[in-house]
């Protein structure tokens, strides 16, 4: 397995490509027959070999005239949210069913010009509403990962579980996946790959299926950080087709991975000190900590007083987004309408086509949003939840200005838990699995999860490092120091 | 704040969302929850704080006000459940 080629990293890859030592079309044929023989993982929900095979011969020909950006040829999986012209681009949503888009997405137009292959779309959950990828109208996806001895079926985590057991899996090089509360860094924590959540506005949002338009970012999802640099190079950048993505110059974001961190400050947030935190996540934290400190960086506490009301926060403003962006399925414009009875008006028709077509923790946000949004409720829900929004960004914005560089926190709970376990849980319990990662995207800061170590059940855990607004490169940059460190160069057996 | 089931009846009909009858009282069961752990954001003294309306503080880009796509209606019909005649088709609306 070491030595296939669906299981080199972007960086290994595009070496090997540029010395001619291997071509696109081969490393796109051992990802194919990898996704082939991966169907229990049930990651890829549409694959697109021919695309693949074509983007391969053309970056073949890109390599061999000596034309050959960073992404040239590599393959990649691309989240379902993301709109893929003529190819099925469905959120996972039963509502979209057969919904091809007639354009293309910007970070994917982006990621074809820079030469990448796309080899499918990946699964994911409902609107990327979810934790556990178990709200896909394609059925679960299953991480690669398994405790010592047991089958149990874990969860690879949510929304973007597809990409994160793909790229765990070794079925792509790469994956795009968006975060909206977490969505990036705990699937990438439970899979024990690297996964980063950029700026708010740093990466287009144009063409990926809105959940929440104020906390939506796309990001790359890799098995290193440097990966995720190379990766992140190519998706990011201003778009005049996105009002909010932000007209800044690009630093090379590779070119910043020096792994010195001396001189750097790093906080530790008390708040993330949870009541019932596993002594396991504790002892990774203090591990994270130790290895920064060795590496020169100064780790001082700090404190972010409004963490708490970060989720409840969150499930106000979250949903009131949702219910609005979410009003456009309404059975006239894209793919599903339900069958009317005989004299059915068109108030009928939405609420059948709504009622069958979402699923029920869609139904559930779009519910609590409406309600939320309602004549009397407003202020009451939703303008406290953006006045304790403000409050929760100043809190970072004044650590920062206090000299910190960068903050460690976990990046999840727990590790992966058993598809199903949370079946009768209320809808609240799911929702903590968010508590580490969802305060990064109020304050629309970048964050990055990055994998250190295992459990004494051999699950991968991850810690998270959040940086100052626009300084990816330098949030990756003590990434790559952290991952230095922690050599975290485990790879789950493979039993699919 | 507690949903009872005539909120729930509403909020599924604001939502354009069908929910039968018998699956109501649950659904404000589940309301009840999740607005139950909203309710902590009252805890916070949010005296004198503005509600953010942008996580980065920049100014909206301008353009022109020209036209710069369109003459594709046949290709955004394709994506319709039911198109004649280059229009969107829906079930009678006026009577």
């Amino acid at each position: 397995m070491a030595d296939a080629l669906n299981a080199l990293t972007i960086a290994e890859a595009r070496g090997r490509l540029r010395a001619g030592d291997v071509t696109a079309t081969e490393l796109t044929e051992a990802c194919l027959s990898a996704i082939e023989d991966a169907g229990a993982l049930n990651a890829f929900v549409h694959h697109t070999p021919e695309i693949a095979r074509e983007q391969a011969r053309a970056a073949d020909a890109r390599l061999a005239q000596g034309d050959a950006p960073d992404l040239c040829g590599i393959p990649l999986g691309i989240k379902d949210l993301f709109c893929t012209k003529g190819v099925p681009s469905q959120a996972a949503s039963r509502i979209l069913d057969g919904f091809r888009p007639g354009y293309e997405a910007t970070v994917t137009r982006q990621l074809f010009e820079a030469g990448a292959v796309m080899l499918g779309k990946l699964n994911m959950d409902e609107f990327a509403m979810g934790s556990s990828n178990e709200t896909s109208c394609y059925g679960n996806a299953v991480n690669p990962w398994r405790r010592e001895g047991d089958a149990t079926a874990l969860t690879p985590g949510g929304s973007s579980g597809g990409s994160a057991s793909a790229v765990a899996a070794d079925l792509c090089l790469g994956a795009t996946g968006t975060d909206t509360g977490g969505s990036i860094r705990q699937p990438a924590g439970f899979v024990g790959i690297t996964g980063l959540k950029p700026t708010y506005g740093r990466v287009s949002r144009w063409g990926i299926i809105a959940f929440a338009s104020s906390l939506d970012q796309a990001g790359p999802m890799g098995k290193s950080v440097r990966d995720c640099a190379i990766l992140l190079q190519a998706m990011a950048g201003h778009d005049p087709m996105d009002s909010t993505s932000a007209d800044l110059a690009l630093p090379d974001f590779e070119a910043a991975l020096s792994g010195d961190i001396r001189g750097k400050t790093i906080g530790i947030p008390k708040e993330y000190r949870m009541d019932g935190m596993p002594e396991e996540i504790e002892t990774l934290w203090a591990d994270g900590r130790a290895m920064l400190e060795d590496a020169g960086a100064k780790v001082v506490d700090i404190s972010l007083p409004h963490t708490k009301y970060a989720l409840p926060a969150y499930y106000v403003i979250a949903p009131a987004e949702a219910s609005s962006n979410l009003a456009r399925y309404d059975g006239v414009r894209y793919r599903h309408r339900a069958k009317l009875a005989q004299g059915d008006g068109v108030t009928e028709m939405y609420e059948k086509t709504r009622a069958e077509g979402f699923g029920p923790e869609v139904k559930r946000r779009v519910m609590i949003g409406t309600y939320v949004l309602s004549a009397g409720f407003y202020d009451a829900y939703y303008n406290r939840a953006r006045r304790v929004r403000a409050l929760i960004k100043r809190d970072f914005d004044v650590v920062f200005d206090q000299g910190v560089d960068a903050i460690l926190t976990p990046a999840t709970p727990s590790s992966a838990f058993g598809l199903g376990d949370m079946e009768d849980a209320d809808p609240v319990a799911m929702y903590l699995n968010d508590v580490f990662t969802v305060t990064v995207n109020l304050a629309g800061l970048p964050g990055i999860a990055v994998p250190t170590g295992l459990d004494a059940n051999g699950l991968p855990l991850a810690l998270q490092l959040i940086g100052r607004p626009w300084e990816e490169a330098d949030l990756l940059n003590t990434a790559f120091a952290l991952e230095g460190a922690a050599g975290f160069v485990f790879k789950p057996t493979k039993w699919w | 704040m507690s949903i009872d089931i005539e909120t729930a009846r509403r909020v599924a009909k604001l939502a354009r969302i069908r929910v039968e009858e018998a699956d109501l009282p649950a659904l404000a069961g589940e309301f009840n929850t999740i607005l139950g752990f909203i309710e902590q954001l009252n805890e916070v003294d949010v005296d004198g704080v503005e509600p953010m309306t942008s996580v980065t503080p920049m100014q909206l880009k301008r353009r022109k006000d020209q036209v710069t796509a369109g003459g594709i209606a046949e290709e955004i019909l394709k994506n319709a459940p039911d198109a004649r005649e280059g229009f969107f088709a829906v079930p009678k609306v006026v009577e």
